[in-house]
């Protein structure tokens, strides 16, 4: 049971990554990617994470208690910040392609060109 | 390659991957058990040096603040290109792209979605409010506050249309905005280096009351830059995307 989120995060891993090779629509596949990101949110929470610990917000516990890993969570609103704006970027570029190409399936675009 | 060959390709590289992470992962220990001896460092000394209750916030704002610096730059540069890829479109000239139902009449948005949209968004610019400020306090945080405060005009868009949202947030004063919000970060840095430090060393006093508004020295101000870049960004983007497709429409 322990062992459970790091075998979550390398099923996502694996299953955007299958996504990713056999998408038809580039929209899809920015889906994807954003699956294969997630594995890594699954990770750092795992990693961080201590048996029985409270979050490490000492509001309303006393200071100095022992509390879960605050630095990989703060890694992971990094990862967080950087997915959203990495899949924006990949959707103004699809929808560049789409102008172009009149298609949004990446197998055709190699048919169609300019 | 054709579909079938793909399949084959990512199978094959697949089980090869989970053999990977299977190496990787024999030798951690279980979750819940991994030894983070520099976490337990800060969640120690994170209250009495800094007076900040959200251990989170300040690893980035503070401790690891020059690292949030890059990614809050991640961001901003982002933004910029997907506000140049969405624009290039004009001199190009439009492709033979063809909406296929293009004269269809979009039916206005009914009563209910109007005032529920409408009495929505004071409450959103609140709490987006009360998110960004109350970052070293509890959860939250400039990131997070930002990108709340963001949804406000695309409530309004979906309560009203388009020329509202453009009404509320205007291209130009939201880039200004996101600018502002990104060079305070860097302003906040470098004046600390005035002040005698290092950039980005929080030599502002602490605040007399842990956990309060103003305790934390530059992170409560951090917070706040970070709060307008993020939620400009946000805005900018959607903005962007929108006057895409209502040109689309127009035309």
């Amino acid at each position: 049971m322990n062992y459970l989120p790091y075998a979550v995060a390398a099923w996502l891993f694996l299953v955007g990554l299958y996504g990713v090779t056999t998408s038809r629509n580039l929209v899809h596949l920015c889906i994807c990617l954003s699956v294969i990101q997630s594995s890594s949110y699954v990770l750092l929470l795992a990693i961080g994470y201590r048996t029985g610990r409270p979050a490490p917000i000492f509001k309303d516990i006393k200071p100095g208690t022992p509390a879960v890993d605050p630095v990989v969570q703060a890694l992971m609103l990094t990862d967080i910040v950087v997915e959203v704006t990495v899949i924006a970027l990949l959707l103004a570029l699809a929808v560049q392609v789409h102008k172009r190409n009149g298609t949004l399936d990446p197998s055709r675009l190699n048919e169609i060109k300019g | 390659m054709t579909r079938a060959a793909r399949k084959y390709f990512f199978l094959a590289s697949a089980i090869l991957l989970a053999a990977v992470f299977w190496l990787g992962y024999s030798a951690l220990p279980p979750a819940g058990h991994v030894p983070g001896h520099y976490g337990d460092r800060v969640n120690a000394v994170v209250v009495p040096l800094r007076h900040i209750t959200d251990a989170v916030t300040a690893v980035n704002f503070d401790i690891r603040g020059f690292d949030t610096l890059g990614e809050e730059f991640i961001l901003f540069t982002s933004i910029m290109a997907v506000a140049l890829l969405m624009r290039r479109r004009k001199e190009r000239g439009g492709g033979d792209h063809e909406d296929k139902a293009g004269n269809r009449r979009v039916p206005p948005p009914s009563d209910a979605v109007r005032i529920t949209a409408v009495l929505l968004v004071p409450a959103t610019v609140l709490f987006g409010i009360y998110m960004v400020t109350h970052g070293q306090i509890t959860p939250g945080g400039g990131f997070q506050g930002g990108v709340i405060l963001a949804t406000a005009p695309v409530l309004l868009y979906l309560a009203g249309s388009f020329g509202q949202f453009r009404k509320v947030a205007p291209m130009r004063m939201v880039a200004i905005g996101e600018a502002i919000g990104a060079a305070a970060y860097i302003v906040i840095g470098g004046g600390c280096i005035a002040m005698g430090g290092n950039f980005l060393q929080n030599l502002l006093p602490m605040g007399k009351v842990v956990g309060s508004l103003t305790a934390g020295g530059i992170v409560p101000l951090i917070d706040l830059g970070v709060g307008l870049e993020v939620s400009g960004g946000f805005v900018l983007a959607l903005l962007v995307y929108l006057e895409e497709l209502v040109e689309e429409k127009e035309e």
